[in-house]
């Protein structure tokens, strides 16, 4: 399994006079990400019954009370429409982290990838205060409890989506470049070892790679996706939640 | 570059510095690791308490603590974000080597 740690590869690099147009690995990713979930849920919503007669239902009706509950819990009745955004975000996250376990370059190791949900989360957050509190009202907002500390605040509203879209980044490229590193070192071993009993026939083929990374898949890309995944629509919530909820 | 003229064994003895300060770097860097360690060992500690204390508050306290946690590590992704930076992708080394 090779990784290059520095940055996605780039596929096809298209070309348009003086512009370059890169198709990176995490383009094509999310595209096989689009394409799995788009079957899975075709094939857990078709021809539905009001009485749930096949797990197949039971589970899909699972999936979509489990958000909903979620989002209930932490905004409140009023924005229940918020479900659907949240649980695409949580399965093209979770997806596109779990895919890593198929030899593919996981589509959260890259900084624009979690930086572009982020992104979204801020404009959520954004368009709630100005809705709430008017355009003057929301540009006053920085200016309290005194004027003195308004660079402070405008810092702190930005440092929310950066550290959103750095936490996940973060988690999981720590994750990929411990797997590759432990990847590389088991090969050496294993060709130190085929040298040692003068082994020459099994020279593409590292005895140690049987099994021990997995130890590192179960908890760097099992469990830190999806913790990872449900972090980040906790808090996108939470935040959405804080700006869009009114006094009363 | 601005580096012309220069003797490849200045040359060499610069590069040789500047791979010894990542080095350095991304080790210290990785020391904020101790403060998320500390901080998320204490919020689990608590949420322990409490389910402990009320066994039926263990959904929400769970809920709770993980992303009580998520919070607190960030700065020890800071951290790590730094040191992978340093070893991975220098910015300073590209004068030396170009």
């Amino acid at each position: 399994m090779e990784m290059n740690v520095t940055g996605p590869g780039k596929i096809i690099t298209l070309t348009f006079g003086d512009t370059e147009i890169a198709i990176s690995e995490t383009l094509v990713t999310g595209w096989i990400v689009m394409i799995i979930l788009t079957a899975l849920i075709l094939w857990l919503t078709h021809d539905l019954k009001v009485k749930p007669t096949t797990k197949r239902q039971a589970a899909a009706e699972w999936f979509v009370t489990f958000f909903e509950n979620t989002v209930r819990d932490m905004m409140g009745d009023k924005f229940v429409y918020y479900a659907p955004y949240v649980a695409t975000i949580f399965c093209f996250a979770l997806v596109g982290a779990l895919i890593s376990l198929f030899g593919l370059r996981s589509m959260t190791v890259d900084i624009n990838c979690t930086g572009t949900w982020a992104a979204m989360t801020f404009v959520l957050i954004t368009y709630w205060k100005i809705r709430n509190n008017g355009i003057l009202g929301y540009l006053k907002g920085y200016t309290e409890p005194v004027a003195v500390i308004t660079p402070i605040n405008i810092l702190s509203e930005f440092a929310t989506p950066f550290a959103m879209a750095v936490r996940m980044f973060g988690n999981m490229a720590g994750g990929m470049i411990i797997t590759t590193l432990v990847y590389g070192a088991l090969t050496a071993a294993s060709q130190a070892v085929y040298g040692l009993l003068g082994i020459t026939f099994l020279k593409y083929f590292s005895i140690f790679q049987i099994g021990i990374p997995a130890v590192l898949s179960i908890y760097f890309d099992l469990f830190s996706g999806v913790i990872q995944s449900y972090v980040f629509i906790m808090l996108t919530l939470a935040y959405v939640g804080d700006a869009a909820r009114t006094e009363d | 570059m601005a580096l012309e003229g220069v003797s490849p064994d200045t040359l060499a003895t610069a590069r040789a510095i500047v791979l010894a300060g990542q080095g350095i770097g991304a080790g210290l860097a990785l020391i904020a690791g101790i403060g998320p360690g500390i901080g998320e060992g204490y919020a689990v500690g608590k949420a322990i308490e409490t389910i402990g204390r009320q066994p039926e508050a263990k959904s929400d306290a769970r809920s709770t603590m993980f992303i009580g946690c998520a919070i607190a590590e960030s700065t020890g992704i800071y951290g790590l974000l730094i040191g992978l930076l340093l070893v991975f992708a220098n910015p300073f080394i590209r004068h030396i080597l170009d």
